[in-house]
């Protein structure tokens, strides 16, 4: 151990994690890359050939940050979900609790491993979407921030899923129930500003607005609503992770009776 | 030498309701091998579990070498090594990494050599690069305890080492602990298998219904709550004892051709001696003896029975 800290052991759990997405490289990698390639070929070039451009931005473009968010989100969620509950479940989560490990560090190792992964796939998807439409990115220090501040997040959020799960169907229920029909409906594959006033005014209670808004300005500086509130809005969803999980450790919430 | 472990007025109290442990004292001697001895539910899991870091205590202290195990967390834990009772192994990894992880879980450095040395000792040398999954059961257990010694831990904790396990990995186990011992390794192990505990142990501590009832050095133990019986076998079976030997526990059994002595095996001697030489002078006269001692059995199942406090 280093002063304070156990980095050891911080490298020990995200290193498992890693090679235990190297191990299942198809489901990890490959399944979700090949998933967004057929919205490309669906969306982008089948159908969007016969799109208007949106704010001057063709189709097949105008839906690459919100097809990397789709996958950025439910791979955050499932990854970091996954690696705190299956431990739970095989039983093998006593060693991590009885090591010499804070809870910050614990958190640190399996939602950095999570967010590592997932941010990239999000850079395969990008590499791939290039091949399929023409791309510009005008903000790539701000592109970065959203990739990284949202797998972040939402690996936070998949870790308090993944520490509340009871069986492998709670385990999905969020991610099917919530993160799918909440992406579709955050303007992935549309603006928001398209919709009726009503329904418009409705999806600014959607968050993932916030997220495929903020992303989408950092490609073509176009955005539904407004830069510093998607920031902000990301930043309070962080927090409110965050408070959460501080909790579950303090409580011993699922993990120490 | 002080104390390794020192647990004072522990007790656990789930959110069910159910009262675990009752206001248990322990202190653990460096180097000692301490067997915890009770039936199933009687609180030794919690015990352990709460020692490290695994349950929540309601209430009471526990220090390990000095260190409180919630605010100086980090230099209890890294003196503890646990083998839980469960075979609760990851699946996909190979031994070599499962054990390479455990060790810096516990902030250690790598030492291949050192890791190397265990999984030769536990015979796993040669499974190394296997699928944990594709062990059997008892290659699983010594994957867990070579887990457990990764970190070189001055406190192990073994939980119910042996339930389930066959008598050569139980004999390895017994050796392992041993040389455990000499190394300077404290080793505390829950079982309900007397046979393991009369074995293994230094000491002993019963515990049933959340309370520690007894804790004694194995050979008080048995001395003091040890009955030892004196079977003697006579030449000429008698109808009833002579009225000579009437200041004796005497009793007949087998038709009379056995004459039996019960005694307290604290102060044996010099009454077996008085008891031989009245048996002369009565005239009654054998041709074989034996004695028998109750076991650590005997002794647990009359504790537990009794419930009482001795």
């Amino acid at each position: 151990m280093t002063g304070g800290v156990n980095l050891r052991a911080v490298a020990a759990i995200y290193n498992f994690e890693m090679a235990r997405a190297l191990r299942t490289v198809m489901q990890s990698v490959i399944s979700p890359v090949l998933s967004t390639s057929l919205y490309f070929v669906v969306f982008g070039a089948a159908i969007g050939q016969r799109m208007n451009e949106i704010d001057g931005v063709p189709y097949g473009a105008f839906i690459v940050p919100g097809l990397i968010m789709l996958s950025l989100l439910t791979q955050s969620v499932a990854n970091a979900s996954f690696g705190i509950y299956f431990p739970r479940f095989a039983g093998t989560i006593y060693e991590v609790l009885s090591a010499p490990v804070s809870y910050l560090e614990i958190v640190i190792a399996y939602v950095g491993a999570a967010a590592t992964k997932s941010i990239v796939i999000g850079l395969i998807i990008l590499a791939t979407a290039s091949l399929f439409t023409p791309l510009s990115i005008q903000h790539p220090f701000w592109m970065m921030g959203f990739l990284v501040l949202t797998a972040v997040t939402f690996s936070l959020f998949g870790f308090i899923i993944g520490v509340w799960a009871d069986g492998f169907e709670q385990l999905q229920v969020i991610p099917l129930l919530i993160i799918t029909p909440l992406t579709f409906l955050g303007g992935s594959f549309y603006s928001i500003d398209m919709l009726p006033p009503f329904w418009r005014t409705l999806s600014l209670f959607n968050p993932v607005v916030y997220l495929v808004s903020g992303f989408r300005w950092s490609f073509y500086g176009k955005a539904d609503v407004n830069v510093e509130i998607s920031l902000a809005m990301t930043l309070a969803f962080l927090l409110v992770c965050l408070v959460a999980i501080r909790w579950i450790f303090k409580t011993g919430y699922r993990l120490k009776p | 030498m002080s104390p390794i472990l020192e647990i004072s007025g522990l007790s656990k109290t789930y959110a069910s309701g159910f009262q675990a442990l009752k206001h248990v004292d322990l202190a653990i001697e460096t180097g000692e091998i301490f067997a915890l001895l009770g039936p199933n539910g009687a609180g030794k899991t919690t015990l352990i579990s709460i020692v490290c870091g695994l349950v929540n205590r309601t209430d009471g202290t526990v220090m390990v070498a000095g260190a409180d195990i919630e605010r100086d967390y980090r230099a209890a834990r890294s003196l503890i090594g646990l083998v839980p009772q469960e075979l609760s192994t990851d699946r996909f990894e190979s031994v070599w990494d499962t054990v390479a992880f455990s060790r810096g879980l516990f902030g250690k450095p790598k030492n291949p050599a050192y890791l190397e040395k265990l999984l030769r000792d536990l015979s796993l040398w040669e499974k190394r690069d296997e699928r944990i999954m594709a062990l059997s059961g008892g290659m699983k257990r010594r994957v867990l305890i070579a887990k457990a010694l990764a970190h070189e831990p001055r406190l192990l904790f073994l939980d119910e080492p042996t339930a389930g396990v066959d008598v050569e990995l139980r004999r390895d186990m017994w050796r392992l602990i041993r040389e455990l011992r000499e190394t300077g390794v404290t080793v505390i192990l829950t079982t309900h298998y007397i046979e393991e505990a009369e074995e293994m142990a230094d000491r002993i501590g019963v515990i049933t219904g959340g309370e520690l009832i007894l804790v004694e050095e194995k050979a008080a133990l048995m001395a003091k709550l040890g009955r030892k019986e004196l079977i003697l076998q006579l030449c000429e079976p008698l109808s009833e004892i002579p009225a000579a030997l009437g200041r004796h526990k005497l009793e007949l059994r087998a038709g009379g051709s056995e004459l039996v002595y019960v005694y307290d095996a604290t102060r044996e001697s010099a009454d077996v001696a008085s008891l031989v030489t009245e048996l002369s002078a009565a005239g009654v006269q054998f041709r074989d003896l034996r004695t028998t001692q109750s076991s650590l059995e005997d002794i647990f199942v009359g504790l537990v029975n009794g419930g009482g406090r001795s």
